[in-house]
C-alpha cells in the first residue's frame, strides 16, 4: 500500500524521480527549485546515485546528454533563467535522440525577472526552445499527486520516444505542501534494454550518437524522421482534464496552479447557476487542440487565465479558430490570478451577453 | 468544513513550522490540506507568512486571500492581513507583541501573550504551538492527538528532543485558550 505523506512540491519531484528510476542528477542553484537538488544530494547517494552541482547550467545540461547518451534515467531542474542557459544543450538532446527529464520551476521573467512563482516559458516550453526544429514532451501538473504521477510518466515517456521530456511546473506547485501517495519504487531490472545506447562496443557493432549532418538530404531526412517521430506523439500522448464541461455555456482555459483556482471560480458560479467548467491541458505538447475545439460549437465564450502575458491563448485561438470569442486574464511577476476576479471576468460576459438563465 | 488560514510574523517565530503542523494534523484527521508559504522578498526583509487550507473537498487554489483565521505574530501584519479577515472569522494574535486597535467588531477575538508565556516555559521558540494550542481551544479540530503526532512527525529524531517542552507550550495554550 502506498504511504500518504504531506510533502513539499520540489521534494515530491525529486522523490518521484528517484522512484522512476532516475540515478542521476545534474543542476546549478536557483530559486524556486533548490529542493531538489538539496533532497537529491542525499537522496540519490542512497540508492546508489549519482548527484553533482555542475560549474554552470551549460556545464550541467551537457552532463545530461552523456548520461542520457550512456542510457541512463537522468534528471536535470533548473527555473527560467537557468533554463534558458540550457537551450543549446537541450537542442541537442532532442537532436540526438535521447531520453532525459528536465524540470523547469519557473519564476517571473524576462530577464533576471524575480524568483515568485509564473508561467511565461509557455512558449519556450512548447515550441522547442532551442534552435532548429524540435519539440520536448511537456507535462504540467496541477497537484502535488499529479507532480509525482507525471514525473514518473516522463521517464517512460522519454525512453519510450527517446526525446526529451519537460516538467513545467510553476513556482506554487515547488513551493507548496500537499498530501501525496507515493508509488513503490519500480525495479530497475524490468526496464527496456537501450540497445542504442554508447555502453562499450565489445562484441558489437559500436553505436554512434552525432547531432551533426553535413549534407542536406541527409539533415532533411532526419528533421522528416524528428517529425514522425513527433506526429506519433501528437496521436497517442494528449493528455486533458475537463472538469464540469458536460453542459457548459462557458470554458475557463488554465493549465498548473492556474488551473486550480479556475476551479475554485467554477464552484463559486456553480453556485450562482453559471454554467462553467475547466478544460486544463495536461500535456502542453502535445495540446489537446481537437478537445477545445470539440467544445467550440456549445461554449458561447472562453476565458484564458495564465500566469504570463499571452501565451496559451495562442493555442486555445487556433484550436477554436474563430468559433467562439476568446478572453484573457493575464498576470505576471509572481501575481497569481483570484478567482474572485475569474469569477467577475466570467460574470461581466454574462451580463454583457444576457445569457444567465 | 472550509479553513482558510493565514500565519503571519516575523521570520524565525516558527511560523511556516505552525503552519505545516495545523496542515499536517488537519491531513491526519482525514482531511485535504495544502500549505502554502511566502517565499519571495518579503521574507528577506524578515516577515513571513504561510496561508493553509483544511478542507472536506479537494482543494482548487492554495492562494487564501481572505482567511477565515488569523494567526497573527508581530504589528505589521495585523495591519496588513486583518482587513481581509472575513466577517466572523477567528483572528488569535500574541497580545505580548500586538496591539489591537482595530474597531472591527464582527469578529471573533482570541488575544493570547504567547510570548510572555513561552519565556514562562523557558524558550521563546514555543509561542508559536500556544497559539495552535489556541486555535485547536476554540475550534476543537484538529485533536490534541493528531497535532501532538504532527509535531511529533515534523520534529522526527533529530529534533526529538524538542518535543517535550513544544508538548507544553500547545497544553499551555490550549488551557488558555479555553480559559479566555
Amino acid at each position: 500500500m502506498a504511504e500518504k505523506l504531506l510533502m513539499k512540491g520540489n521534494e515530491v519531484l525529486a522523490e518521484a524521480a528517484v522512484r522512476a528510476g532516475c540515478r542521476y542528477f545534474f543542476g546549478y542553484p536557483i530559486t524556486p527549485q533548490n529542493e531538489i537538488p538539496e533532497y537529491m544530494s542525499w537522496r540519490l547517494p542512497e540508492v546508489g546515485g549519482v548527484y553533482l552541482q555542475a560549474e554552470s547550467e551549460v556545464a550541467a545540461i551537457n552532463m545530461v546528454f552523456g548520461a542520457a547518451g550512456a542510457g541512463a534515467r537522468v534528471l536535470i531542474s533548473s527555473s527560467g533563467p537557468g533554463i534558458s542557459l540550457m537551450q543549446e544543450g537541450i537542442s541537442y538532446i532532442a537532436a540526438a535522440e535521447l531520453p532525459c527529464v528536465i524540470i523547469n520551476v519557473s519564476r517571473g521573467g524576462p530577464g533576471l525577472g524575480g524568483i515568485l512563482p509564473a508561467q511565461s516559458d509557455y512558449f519556450q516550453a512548447t515550441r522547442g526552445g532551442g534552435h532548429g526544429d524540435y519539440h520536448l514532451i511537456v507535462l504540467a501538473p496541477h497537484t502535488l499527486q499529479e507532480a509525482f504521477d507525471l514525473t514518473v510518466l516522463a521517464f517512460d515517456l522519454a525512453d519510450k520516444y527517446r526525446n526529451p521530456v519537460m516538467i513545467y511546473a510553476d513556482g506554487f506547485i515547488g513551493q507548496m505542501m500537499e498530501p501525496v501517495e507515493l508509488r513503490d519504487p519500480i525495479d530497475l531490472s524490468t526496464l527496456p534494454p537501450k540497445p542504442w545506447a554508447i555502453t562499450g562496443a565489445k562484441g558489437r557493432e559500436r553505436n554512434l550518437i552525432k547531432t551533426l549532418y553535413l549534407e542536406g538530404d541527409k539533415l532533411e531526412a532526419h528533421n522528416f524522421r524528428l517529425k514522425r517521430k513527433y506526429d506519433e506523439i501528437v496521436r497517442n500522448e494528449v493528455r486533458y482534464e475537463l472538469y464540469m464541461m458536460d453542459d457548459a455555456d462557458f470554458a475557463i482555459a488554465a493549465y498548473g496552479t492556474s488551473a486550480r483556482i479556475a476551479k475554485t471560480a467554477v464552484k463559486v458560479l456553480r453556485d450562482k447557476g453559471i454554467k462553467v467548467g475547466v478544460i486544463r491541458p495536461i500535456t502542453l505538447f502535445p495540446f489537446p487542440y481537437s478537445v477545445y475545439e470539440s467544445f467550440a460549437n456549445q461554449l458561447k465564450y472562453i476565458l484564458v487565465v495564465e500566469m504570463s502575458m499571452g501565451q496559451l491563448i495562442y493555442d486555445v485561438e487556433y484550436s477554436v479558430k474563430g468559433k467562439v470569442p476568446v478572453g484573457l486574464l493575464p498576470h505576471a511577476g509572481g501575481i497569481a490570478p483570484t478567482h474572485e476576479e475569474i469569477v467577475s471576468r466570467i460574470l461581466e460576459r454574462v451580463e454583457s451577453r444576457g445569457d444567465q438563465r | 468544513m472550509f479553513e482558510s488560514i493565514i500565519l503571519a510574523g516575523f521570520g524565525g517565530q516558527g511560523i511556516l513550522l505552525a503552519g505545516r503542523l495545523l496542515a499536517l494534523a488537519g491531513m491526519k484527521e482525514g482531511k485535504h490540506v495544502t500549505w502554502l508559504p511566502s517565499y519571495g522578498p518579503e521574507m528577506r526583509g524578515g516577515t513571513a507568512n504561510c496561508m493553509v487550507i483544511i478542507s472536506n473537498e479537494p482543494i482548487g487554489s492554495p492562494i487564501v486571500t481572505f482567511p477565515n483565521t488569523l494567526f497573527i505574530f508581530n504589528q505589521p501584519s495585523l495591519e496588513k492581513f486583518l482587513p481581509k479577515l472575513l466577517p466572523g472569522g477567528l483572528l488569535i494574535y500574541d497580545s505580548s507583541l500586538v496591539n489591537y486597535n482595530s474597531s472591527r467588531k464582527d469578529i471573533d477575538l482570541v488575544a493570547i501573550p504567547a510570548t510572555r508565556l513561552s519565556v514562562d516555559i523557558g524558550d521563546q521558540r514555543v509561542a508559536n504551538l500556544i497559539m495552535l494550542g489556541a486555535y485547536v481551544a476554540r475550534k476543537g479540530f484538529p485533536s490534541t492527538e493528531k497535532m501532538l503526532s504532527a509535531l511529533k512527525e515534523t520534529l522526527g529524531e533529530k529534533k526529538a528532543s524538542m518535543f517535550e517542552i513544544n508538548e507544553r507550550a500547545f497544553r499551555k495554550g490550549l488551557t488558555y485558550g479555553k480559559e479566555a
